[in-house]
C-alpha cells in the first residue's frame, strides 16, 4: 500500500458508544478505504443510515450489484488496494456471485459487505434472506457472518488482512441486522496482522533458489512466463532486471501482459490460444522455463501432455497449491513474487542468448506477414477489425493509459494490440471470462486511477451485459472512453462457430439499438464511426474530451482472432488463417 | 499386473472450530468427485484446535491437490495426508440384536470372546454389543451377528493417530507462535 494512502488509525475515545453500522464505517476508513460501490436495500438500511452524515467515505452508487462488483475490481486492480462494496441481502448479495467468483479466479482483493437478515430470522427462509456464507463459501478467500455489533470492527479487520495478503482475493462479511443496529461499547480498531491458521508469507526455500539459479545460468534456451502474480506482487521491476540481466525472453499470460512494457526488446508478447507464434513455439523449445505468479491454465499450455516437453520449469507462486496442478514443475519456489526475485537475482550470472532471441524474431516475421498484415494494414473501403482500431488507440493515447477490456475477441485483439507501456495498464476477465466485466471495471479503474486515462474496449454483446452502469458514469461523470467494437455479431462464438461448427452461427447475430443514442440519453458524448478514414479524428476527439466519451465502431462481423492454437491443442500447433497452420523449421 | 493407484487415503484437518468449516471441506472433495466414506470430528491434543479426520479413495496426485487446497481454507491450520501404513485407527460399532435369539443360540459368549467385543446393554428385549477395531473385524462380527436379525447397527467415522515420532502440529504451531511474536514487535 502506498505512502499516500498510509492506513489510519483510529481510536476512539473509550467512552465512547457507537452503532455498528457506524463502527463499520469507521472501521473501514482505518483499513484505508475511501470508496466504496454499493445499492442499498432492506437488510443494508442501518449501515446507509450511517453513511448519510459520514463524510469520510465516498460511496459510487451503481446501477446493479454485479456493476458494483466488477467495478470494485477495476478499482482493485488499477491500485494494488482491496475494492470495496456494500450491498443488501438476498438478491443483491446473489448479484454479486459473478464479480466474486471471478476475483477469485484472478487474484483480485475484494471486501464484500453484504447486508442480512436479523440473526433471529436466520434460517427461517425471511424475506430476502439467502444463506450468503454457505453460497460464497467456495468462490470466496474467506466467507464469514457477523451476528453481533461488537465483533464487527475486528471482522472488518481480518476481512481486510485476508483480502489482501497471501494470494490476494475476494472476502465476504455478511452483517445481520441486529450487528447494525446494535451498540459496540468501547469502540476502537485494531488491524490484525496474525492469524494463527493463515500464513501469507511463506518462508523461502534458499535451496530452491539456489537450484533455480543453477538451471537458468546452465540454460542456453530460457524463457520467463510472467503472470498477474508479478503485478501482485509488485513484482514488475525486478521482473524486467532479471530478464535484461540474463538476455532472457519474456513471453506474458493475459493476467501477466502489464508487467513489462510491450515495447521492451525481451517482451515476446502473450502465451497461449491466441498468443505470439513466437511464444508458443519457442514453449515447447525452451530449455527452462520460469513461471512467475501464473498457473498454467488451460489457456496457456493447451495440452498438458505435450507442453514444454524439453524444459525443466522453474514455478515461483505464492500459493503452494498451484504447483504441479496442471503441469509438472522441476523447481517449485513457494513466496511472493518480489522477495523470490530479490533472492534470485543476485544469484543469476549475466548471459547473452542471442541465437534463442533469433528464434522470437524470425516467428515474428511470420506472424506479422500473415496476421498483423490482415488485421492492422487494410485499407480504403475495407471494413475495419479490432486491432487495427486497438492498434491506433494505443499510439494516441498517452502514456500509462490503461485498457480494460470485457470478454471475447474484443479481449484478444486488445491484449495482442494495445501496447502497455506501465504495470497495471491491462485489466480484463481472465480466468473465469465474464461477459459484462469491461464497462464497471472501467469505470472502477477511473475512479481509482484518476490521473491515467481509461479506455474500455468491448463488444456489443459484453457492452449491453452491464449497459446500465452509464448511469453510474453519467451521474459521477466518470471519463471513461468507451470504444465499442459493433460487429453485430457474438464475434467469439461467433469465430467458434466458423471454424468448428461448419459457420452455423447459431444464437450469435445480435439487432442492436443505436449506442450512440443511447449515449445521448445518458447525457455521455458519442459518435460512431463507419470508415477508417474517421477513425483517427475520432479517436483524437474521444481522447481530447473531458469526461466520458463513447465510439460506436463498426467492425467486420467476418474479422477473427489468429494465431489460434484451438482448446486442447498442442500449445505450437498454431492456425494462421482459418486452413494454415504455422510450422518452423 | 499393475497396482491400482487407487487406494484408501485419511486426511487429517487441523483447524479451528468454526462454522462452516465441514461445508468448505466437503465443497473441496465434491469439486474432484471424491466421495468421502467417513469422517469424524473432535478435539486434538493442541488447545482449540479441532480435528477432522476423513478417508477417502483416491490417487495419491489427486490427494496432493486436494490437500493443498484443504491448506488454503483460511480456519484450516494444518493438513496430512496418510495411508493405513502412517496411522493407528480404530473404528467403533454398535450392534442391537434380539436378546431372545441370542440366547437361544448359546453361542453369545463365544461371539463376544471371539470377536473381542463387548456387551454394554442387555434387556429382555434387546442387546448392545460394541466393537472397537479395524473396518474388516466390524464387519467379520456383522457377518457373525447376521443370522440374529440385527435391528441396528452403526459404524463410526474411523479415529486414528499419526505413528511418527514427531507431532508436526505442535511444530508448525510453535512457528505460528513466533510469526505472532515477530508480528507483535
Amino acid at each position: 500500500m502506498s505512502q499516500e494512502h498510509a492506513i489510519k488509525q483510529t481510536t476512539i475515545d473509550k467512552t465512547t458508544s457507537i452503532t455498528g453500522a457506524e463502527a463499520l464505517l469507521r472501521s473501514l476508513v482505518a483499513e484505508g478505504v475511501d470508496t466504496v460501490f454499493g445499492y442499498p436495500g432492506g437488510a443494508i438500511l442501518p449501515v446507509y443510515n450511517a453513511l448519510y452524515d459520514f463524510k469520510d467515505l465516498r460511496h459510487i452508487l451503481v446501477r446493479h450489484e454485479q456493476g458494483a462488483m466488477h467495478a470494485a475490481q477495476g478499482y482493485a486492480r488499477a491500485t494494488g488496494r482491496v475494492g470495496t462494496v456494500i450491498v443488501t441481502s438476498g438478491p443483491g448479495a446473489a448479484n454479486c456471485v459473478t464479480g466474486l467468483s471471478d476475483a477469485m479466479m484472478d487474484s483480485t482483493p475484494i471486501v464484500l459487505i453484504t447486508g442480512q437478515v436479523g440473526a433471529r430470522y436466520l434460517g427461517s427462509d425471511a424475506f430476502q434472506e439467502t444463506d450468503v456464507v454457505a453460497v460464497t463459501q467456495p468462490i470466496t478467500k474467506w466467507a464469514y457472518q457477523v451476528r453481533r455489533a461488537a465483533d464487527l470492527p475486528e471482522a472488518v479487520a481480518k476481512a481486510y488482512y485476508i483480502a489482501s495478503t497471501g494470494r490476494p482475493g475476494p472476502v465476504v462479511l455478511d452483517i445481520a441486522k441486529d450487528a447494525q443496529v446494535g451498540m459496540v461499547e468501547n469502540y476502537c480498531h485494531r488491524h490484525v496482522n496474525f492469524i494463527r491458521s493463515y500464513n501469507p508469507e511463506p518462508e523461502t526455500s534458499p535451496a530452491a533458489i539456489a537450484e533455480a539459479a543453477q538451471l537458468i545460468n546452465s540454460a542456453s534456451k530460457p524463457m520467463i512466463i510472467a503472470g498477474g502474480g508479478v503485478t501482485g506482487a509488485g513484482a514488475d521491476a525486478l521482473l524486467q532486471s532479471l530478464a535484461e540481466k540474463a538476455e532472457i525472453p519474456v513471453a506474458a499470460t493475459l493476467m501477466g501482459m502489464s508487467a513489462m512494457p510491450a515495447d521492451h526488446p525481451l517482451f515476446m508478447g502473450m502465451a497461449g490460444m491466441h498468443g505470439a507464434v513466437g511464444v508458443n513455439v519457442a514453449t515447447n523449445r525452451a530449455d527452462v522455463i520460469i513461471a512467475i505468479g501464473m498457473r498454467f491454465d488451460d489457456r496457456v499450455t493447451g495440452n498438458t501432455a505435450t507442453y514444454a516437453p524439453q524444459a525443466k520449469i522453474i514455478h515461483i507462486d505464492i500459493d503452494r497449491s498451484e504447483f504441479n496442478k496442471t503441469v509438472a514443475v522441476d523447481v517449485a519456489i513457494h513466496g511472493d513474487a518480489a522477495k523470490v526475485l530479490e533472492a534470485l537475482l543476485p544469484q543469476v550470472k549475466p548471459a547473452s542468448h542471442s541465437d534463442w532471441l533469433r528464434l522470437f524474431a524470425e516467428c515474428h516475421q511470420a506472424e506479422d506477414a500473415e496476421v498483423y498484415s490482415r488485421e492492422l494494414r487494410r485499407s480504403g473501403s475495407e471494413p475495419m477489425t479490432m486491432g487495427e482500431v486497438a492498434d491506433k488507440i494505443s499510439a494516441t493515447a498517452p502514456m500509462g493509459t490503461i485498457a480494460v477490456t470485457d470478454v471475447g475477441q474484443n479481449q484478444m485483439m486488445t491484449a495482442r494490440y494495445f501496447r502497455c507501456s506501465a504495470p497495471r495498464s491491462l485489466i480484463t476477465s481472465g480466468g473465469l471470462g465474464t461477459m459484462g466485466f469491461g464497462l464497471p471495471a472501467a469505470m472502477g479503474a477511473a475512479v481509482g486511477a484518476p490521473d491515467r486515462t481509461v479506455c474500455y474496449f468491448g463488444g456489443d454483446g459484453g457492452f449491453q451485459m452491464t449497459i446500465q452502469e452509464l448511469g453510474t458514469i453519467m451521474q459521477y461523470n466518470i471519463p471513461v472512453k468507451m470504444i465499442v467494437f459493433n460487429n453485430s455479431f457474438l464475434g467469439n462464438v461467433r469465430q467458434w462457430q466458423q471454424l468448428f461448427f461448419n459457420g452455423r452461427f447459431s444464437q450469435t447475430p445480435l439487432l442492436n439499438p443505436d449506442f450512440v443514442a443511447i449515449a445521448a440519453a445518458y447525457n455521455i458524448a458519442a459518435e460512431r464511426v463507419a470508415d477508417r478514414a474517421d477513425l483517427q479524428a475520432a479517436i483524437e476527439r474521444m481522447l481530447d474530451h473531458d469526461g466520458p466519451y463513447l465510439l460506436d465502431i463498426a467492425i467486420d462481423p467476418t474479422d477473427m482472432v489468429f494465431p489460434m492454437t484451438p482448446a486442447g491443442r498442442d500449445v505450437d500447433f498454431i492456425m494462421l488463417t482459418p486452413d494454415t497452420t504455422y510450422s518452423h523449421d | 499386473m499393475t497396482e491400482s493407484p487407487y487406494k484408501l487415503f485419511t486426511v487429517i484437518i487441523y483447524s479451528e472450530n468454526s462454522v462452516g468449516l465441514l461445508n468448505q471441506v466437503s465443497n473441496i472433495f465434491t469439486r474432484r468427485c471424491l466421495n468421502i466414506e467417513d469422517v469424524t470430528a473432535s478435539l486434538s491434543s493442541a488447545p482449540g484446535v479441532h480435528k477432522l479426520t476423513i478417508t477417502t479413495e483416491s490417487d495419491r496426485p489427486t490427494m496432493e491437490k486436494v490437500v493443498g487446497q484443504l491448506e488454503k481454507i483460511v480456519e484450516v491450520i494444518k493438513v496430512g495426508l496418510y495411508t493405513d501404513d502412517d496411522i493407528i485407527y480404530q473404528e467403533i460399532a454398535l450392534y442391537k440384536v434380539p436378546t431372545m435369539e441370542l440366547l437361544q443360540s448359546h453361542e453369545l459368549e463365544t461371539i463376544i470372546r471371539s470377536h473381542g467385543a463387548r456387551i454394554l446393554e442387555m434387556t429382555p428385549e434387546y442387546t448392545i454389543i460394541e466393537k472397537t477395531g479395524h473396518r474388516w473385524e466390524i464387519e467379520a462380527l456383522f457377518d457373525c451377528l447376521k443370522r440374529y436379525d440385527i435391528r441396528q447397527f452403526v459404524r463410526s467415522g474411523r479415529v486414528c493417530v499419526t505413528n511418527s515420532p514427531v507431532e508436526h502440529i505442535d511444530l508448525f504451531l510453535e512457528k505460528q507462535r513466533q510469526r505472532q511474536k515477530q508480528s507483535e514487535q
